[in-house]
């Protein structure tokens, strides 16, 4: 059988989408047709890619208008009897063909304040954590940085607030270190202010596209929307907080 | 950011996307509306609101009112004669707080009603954007509060649903006394799944090994949470649907069959 592909051919001045035929068979994704293409037919076609397996992040595009994993998106999933569009994130400067700049996404990674543990449990310098300390962060850890998340978010793709919010992929980032049981550092006032939590109006596209399961929104973003209440709109919570504070003295 | 990307911002509904990327939009555009125009009809009618033993959650807990599930008598004189009254507009506000300031319900609207954006890789009609930064959206960080009062709501609806269990003739169960603890049931399962009180039950705390009745809570909330949105929708066309049984009752339309 064969498809057609619609795929976006350009660089940073500009370009356009071109149609590629192909032969398609059982069980290819449409990363092994982008590579079939590029064998064939465009052998300048610039695509990203790594392992295949859905656990680099390196392969994301836009399948028919949605952020996907090239080599996780089965043809058989896909309305065959049209062309299939894949372009280049939208979210992200185009270098050339399917391949994006992501390098914003390293720079905002640096400026996060880091993990800070509190003072070591053991005299041998280790810690002690139990498990259900750590299983949300652990949902976290799953991330394979592929951006889709960062894709698709309306306030970055739409609106291009990149200097003002830090996305989806980096409020799960901020999550994993808030939440873990042995960080002692306080993000609430740069989640607010610097990295713009109060961007995210709650869609859940996020969630939506992420090929890891991650539950963005409801486990990561809210919980931490949840934090920013606490220290800066809840003042009945600013007193039970005192409140606290006084009995532990 | 440095550079610009060469795909150009896409207009107001234009996406790439195959698939009929407007019908869950539209779904929730359809099913508030018509939400919001029947509650809106019933707050304002303040009649037909009680039959018997039964109230309709609308007008629960009915402050003032002429019906005799009424905790402070009729409608003072001193009401100003311009001012409508309506027991339902007295309490109202407060489980339609909670709704409109729900996380699931906020990301449900902002798509249909405000299209920002109107699906997923949708083209949005403004270029401006100020999320829930500024005013007016900030005030959605109100949420627990609303929370507090839905949490003492269901305790009175619950009571109602007591109160549904006696008739005239002493202990029976009625088609309504059913219908208004179906009411309860699911206004329970959408308030216990509430990120808001997934965050105070728990949430908040980053060693639940310190605090396990707070952590076996937040996993009791956080199993609600998983299906907070199906809570949402059923919760809100019950609590619609038992208004209209004990409307249509007090009006005649509906016989009321008793089981017990």
């Amino acid at each position: 059988m064969k498809a057609v592909f619609k795929i976006w051919r350009g660089d940073a001045k500009g370009g356009e989408f071109r149609d590629y035929t192909t032969e398609v068979a059982e069980g290819m994704v449409v990363l092994d047709a982008i590579h079939d293409i590029q064998r064939t037919q465009a052998p300048d076609l610039a695509c990203r890619w790594n392992c295949k397996a859905g656990k680099c992040g390196s392969c994301s595009a836009e399948v028919n208008g949605m952020p996907k994993l090239m080599c996780m998106t089965r043809l058989s999933e896909l309305p065959l009897e049209k062309p299939v569009t894949v372009e280049p994130m939208k979210a992200f400067p185009v270098l050339k063909d399917l391949v994006t700049d992501v390098s914003w996404n390293f720079r905002v990674k640096k400026k996060i304040k880091p993990f800070k543990p509190r003072h070591p449990d053991a005299p041998d310098g280790t810690w002690r954590m139990q498990q259900e300390d750590i299983d949300r962060v652990q949902e976290f850890r799953k991330c394979i940085e592929c951006f889709l998340c960062q894709d698709v978010c309306h306030v970055l793709r739409d609106h291009q607030m990149h200097e003002r919010f830090i996305g989806p992929r980096f409020l799960i980032h901020v999550a994993a270190l808030e939440m873990h049981p042995l960080d002692t550092e306080d993000r609430t006032e740069e989640l607010r202010n610097k990295q713009g939590i109060g961007y995210c109006n709650i869609t859940k596209c996020c969630t939506n596209v992420c090929p890891e399961s991650i539950q963005i929104t409801d486990n990561g973003i809210i919980p931490l929307k949840e934090r920013v209440v606490d220290d800066f709109y809840d003042p009945f919570g600013w007193v039970w907080k005192g409140f606290k504070k006084l009995l532990n003295r | 950011m440095n550079g610009t990307t060469t795909l150009e911002r896409r207009s107001f509904g234009e996406t790439m996307r195959a698939d009929v990327w407007w019908t869950q939009p539209l779904l929730v555009f359809i099913g508030l509306s018509i939400f919001i125009v029947y509650s809106t009809w019933a707050a304002f009618q303040g009649q037909n609101y009680f039959f018997g033993n039964y109230i309709s959650p609308f007008y629960s807990p009915e402050i003032l009112g002429d019906s005799p599930h009424s905790w402070f008598g009729p409608k003072p004189d001193w009401w100003p004669a311009w001012l409508i009254f309506s027991p339902a507009l007295l309490v109202l506000w407060a489980p339609g707080g909670f709704r409109l300031t729900c996380y699931y319900y906020r990301g449900a609207y902002y798509k249909a009603f405000w299209a920002d954006p109107p699906a997923c890789t949708v083209g949005e009609p403004r270029k401006s954007y100020w999320g829930e930064r500024s005013f007016p959206l900030i005030m959605q960080n109100v949420h627990r509060y609303f929370l507090y009062l839905a949490v003492l709501f269901l305790l009175v609806l619950a009571y109602d649903v007591w109160k549904a269990l006696w008739f005239p003739d002493g202990f029976g169960i009625g088609i309504g006394t059913i219908v208004l603890a179906i009411n309860v049931v699911l206004l329970g399962g959408y308030t216990f799944g509430c990120h808001s009180l997934r965050h105070l039950a728990g949430g908040l705390l980053d060693q639940f090994s310190k605090a396990p009745a707070c952590y076996r809570a937040y996993t009791c909330v956080s199993c609600f949470n998983r299906r907070h949105m199906l809570w949402a929708w059923l919760s809100l066309f019950w609590v619609g649907f038992a208004d209209l049984y004990v409307r249509l009752c007090a009006m005649g339309v509906w016989h009321d069959f008793r089981i017990v």
